[in-house]
């Protein structure tokens, strides 16, 4: 285990989206797995509405909680724009896992700027690209808020390091009880959409 | 802790996975801490509501920064360990008891904690408070992760009662909220010392200063000793080509960075500890300091005559990623491209549903000079609001605008804008500086009923204390109104945030009465009030005029080129409505009742929830 690589992982968003609570789950994961984990977190001023990020390192000795550029190997993006601002985090043969979903900023509502209108093709000249329908997936499930939980069933697909069931376990600690069979289930969704696109080799 | 952690710790042999905050907390209560205190800023702020839920720990929410340290100073001069937490400007407010703390020492252990913000990520500067540990001649200790923050706070409690003085531990934001692995141990519990009279140790009267003076030189001398032989500063010899000095956060990113150079670790960062650098420097080629923010290390080293690289490399604003440590220390750049050029940003604003939104659409419209404060209504300097003209400390609204009143002809006057919470921690003594001597200024108290920018703690203004909820009490123990007329305020109004026209009514003619007046515009945060009153919708009336777009509201947005209420967002607070000039906009759904009756003050009134 001391010896073991550390993993990078950063999540982009905006606030009120999740992201914090998204990146606690998989924290938590890693220090049960025996990991040395840090978690870092920029909660800046009321972020409603504004960027957020936070990153999590686990492996056989963490030192700093921030990842360097380029340096990522997972980019979890819960919007596009937002992944788009943090693609340079990735690194090239790392991977970026996009929920296809905008949210517009303020300048871009006012007119003043326009929302970038091929956000999977230029994160795709950053790294492998695997755009993730989670917001569409959680709304036909009936509630956008499971988007993360999809989100976190695609990243869940590629991180050996953990089994469903410890996923589970996690997942069942953190959440409300009231909604944790649904966001199982977009969890599993999750998982289940990047591990066909996997297997077909598509984007990943 | 919280039962999650407490359940997780269980899972992994007693140990913890817990953020700088929350292990400063537990250390403070492992050793035996009795007393803390604190006036939430970020990033400090967790560390006072993580203590909140140890039973055995009297916690309060200080006013201020100030008030924070003086209880604790007296908790200390009682006989218990107390602990004072703040941010880093918090530390410029209680300069004055921290200075003369110094000198008179304690009784039960006193440890300030501050933390500072590199990067400023949510403060008005990065001011490094290294300086005061100097200034104030107090020692300084500087954790590099979770576990340390639990340790040394523990050994500061201990230097600060053998040494008999109040001791720093110095933190930042990434220290603050980054979540590592601890290792918690059993809180002990002290006996509390005796308390003894001891009017030339603790009142500072000059003859006595003066002592007590001589007696903080002796004590540092001492200090400087503990400092060069202080267990966790550390010697970490790898290649003897370059040896760098460094500390806090930043030992991290140089480890990270830099993992071949040898470095000298230091975590007691005042009194500097000369001789220990001293004995590093001899056994490498090259000195470098690594440090964020101001030189304070290098200086130190440059001052004992030892040649040292640091800020010509380095810069003094923002933080020290180890990105930036591999770019200028080893030329190499990440292995990826640059960021995406061109993007548009994401500036934050007010929540929808927010009663700060309708005021500051008012003195926009009105083009006032907008003398502001601290709290979330600070993004009204933003675009599309541009209703704030001066942002500089807590309290500063009121007192600037009475300078800037003082030259200014009527219809040019300032307004005063500012939150209750802000209100309370420094706007009482503007309040009554203004009326004393004869200004003209309207002050407009934004009365939400909590301190929400700082993640929503109560203060005076609100109806609980730490660890209740809101509607503990049936009101606040602060009245603001009558507070302002017993201090001389005359005219003293009270709106309802979300009554535009009221609000307009209010603010209009105030500002060149000249007398002083108090405008409240009272509506609680809708983060802590969650009623929803149902959505509004945009009808076929809709002129695309773009009038709403000026409320900055995270709800209003455009689809297909038509402006649209987002359902999902919109509170239903109906300002929107009120300011739409072709009457627009319209409830969703009839059944709920309208926003008209609401202002004109039923049940249903939001302003009624928090007085
Ligand atoms: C001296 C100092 N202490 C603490 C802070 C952190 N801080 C910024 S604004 C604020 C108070 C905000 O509360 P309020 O004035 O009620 O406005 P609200 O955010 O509720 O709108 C605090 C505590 C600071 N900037 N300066």
């Amino acid at each position: 285990m001391k010896d073991r690589p550390v993993i990078n992982i950063f999540f982009a968003g905006v606030g009120g989206q999740g992201i914090i609570l998204a990146s606690d789950i998989v924290a938590e994961l890693a220090f049960r797995a025996g990991f040395d984990v840090k978690k870092n977190e920029i909660h800046g001023l009321s972020q409603r509405g504004g960027s957020v990020t936070s990153q999590v390192r686990y492996g056989g000795k963490v030192q700093t909680p921030v990842i360097m550029e380029g340096d990522a190997h997972f980019l979890v993006g819960l919007e596009m724009l937002e992944a788009l601002r943090w693609a340079h985090m990735v690194r090239p043969d790392g991977r970026i896992i996009l929920n296809r979903h905008r949210i517009l900023p303020a300048p871009a509502v006012l007119g003043e700027a326009e929302y970038p209108a091929d956000a999977a093709e230029t994160l795709a000249e950053y790294a492998a690209t695997l755009v993730v329908p989670a917001f569409e997936t959680a709304s036909e499930m009936g509630d956008v808020r499971m988007a993360n939980s999809v989100l976190l069933g695609a990243l869940s697909a590629f991180l050996p390091d953990f089994s469903a069931d410890d996923w589970t376990a996690v997942l069942s600690e953190n959440l409300k009880p009231g909604t944790l069979r649904a966001n199982l289930e977009a969890f599993d969704r999750g998982r289940k959409f990047a591990s066909d696109a996997a297997d077909k080799g598509k984007a990943v | 802790m919280t039962e999650a952690t407490e359940n997780m710790s269980d899972k992994r042999k007693g140990l913890m996975f817990l953020s700088g905050n929350e292990a400063v907390a537990r250390g403070a209560w492992e050793a035996g801490v009795k007393v803390a205190t604190s006036y939430p800023g970020t990033p400090a702020t967790e560390i006072l509501e993580a203590l909140g839920g140890y039973p055995e720990v009297d916690c309060e929410w200080s006013v201020n920064e100030k008030v924070a340290l003086e209880v604790a100073a007296g908790a200390s001069m009682a006989g218990v360990r107390a602990l004072a937490s703040m941010k880093q400007v918090g530390v410029n407010v209680a300069a004055d008891p921290l200075f003369s703390t110094a000198y008179t020492g304690v009784n039960g252990g006193l440890v300030i904690v501050t933390a500072d913000e590199p990067g400023l990520h949510s403060s008005q500067n990065e001011q490094d408070n290294r300086y005061y540990a100097k200034a104030a001649e107090i020692p300084m200790l500087e954790p590099t992760d979770s576990q340390e923050c639990l340790e040394f706070v523990k050994i500061a409690f201990d230097i600060s009662e053998q040494y008999d003085i109040p001791v720093f531990v110095r933190l930042t934001t990434r220290i603050c909220h980054s979540k590592s692995v601890v290792r918690p141990g059993k809180r002990f519990e002290p006996t509390r010392k005796q308390y003894v009279k001891q009017a030339r140790k603790f009142s500072m009267v000059p003859s006595n200063a003066v002592q007590r003076h001589f007696d903080l030189e002796r004590r540092l001398t001492r200090l400087e000793a503990l400092a060069n032989t202080f267990e966790h500063n550390a010697h970490e010899m790898r290649s003897l080509e370059v040896g760098v000095v460094t500390s806090g956060i930043s030992y991290r990113n140089v480890r990270e960075a830099l993992p071949d150079f040898s470095v000298c670790k230091i975590a007691m960062t005042w009194p500097f500890p000369g001789q220990f650098v001293r004995n590093f420097a001899s056994q490498v080629k090259k000195l470098y300091v690594v440090e964020e923010n101001m030189p304070f290390l290098e200086e130190e080293i440059a001052a004992l005559g030892i040649p040292v690289e640091g800020k010509q490399q380095l810069l003094r604003v923002g933080e020290l990623s180890a990105t930036t440590l591999r770019r200028r220390i080893l030329h190499v750049s990440p292995g990826q491209k640059g960021p995406v050029e061109g993007l548009p940003p994401r500036p934050p604003q007010f929540c929808p549903g927010c009663s700060h939104r309708g005021i500051f659409y008012m003195l926009g419209k009105k083009k006032f000079v907008v003398s502001g404060d601290i709290g979330c209504y600070g993004l009204a300097s933003l675009p599309p609001y541009n209703a704030m003209d001066s942002l500089i400390c807590m309290g500063a609204s009121i007192t600037m605008a009475h300078g800037f009143n003082k030259v200014s002809d009527p219809n040019d006057r300032a307004v005063a804008v500012i939150g209750d919470s802000t209100f309370v921690h420094s706007g009482l003594t503007g309040i009554a500086n203004l009326v004393y001597n004869g200004g003209v200024t309207a002050v407009i108290v934004l009365d939400n009923g909590v301190t929400a920018m700082t993640g929503h703690q109560p203060n005076p203004a609100s109806t609980w204390k730490l660890g209740g909820k809101p509607g503990d009490m049936p009101k606040p123990t602060l009245d603001i109104e009558a507070v302002c007329r017993a201090m001389g305020v005359e005219d003293v109004t009270v709106v309802d945030a979300y009554d535009m026209a009221a609000v307009d009514r209010a603010i209009e003619g105030r500002k060149s009465s000249g007398r002083p007046a108090v405008i409240i515009v009272r509506g609680p945060c809708t983060m802590v009030d969650r009623r929803r009153r149902g959505a509004y919708m945009v009808s076929g009336d809709c002129v695309r005029c773009r009038t709403c777009f000026k409320l900055g509201c995270p709800a209003i947005s455009v689809e297909e080129d038509a402006v649209a209420i987002l359902e999902f967002l919109c509170t239903g607070c109906g300002i929107c409505a009120q300011v739409c000039p072709k009457k627009a906009i319209r409830k969703a759904c009839d059944s709920f009742p309208d926003k008209g009756k609401a202002a004109a003050g039923e049940d249903e009134s939001p302003a009624d929830k928090v007085k």
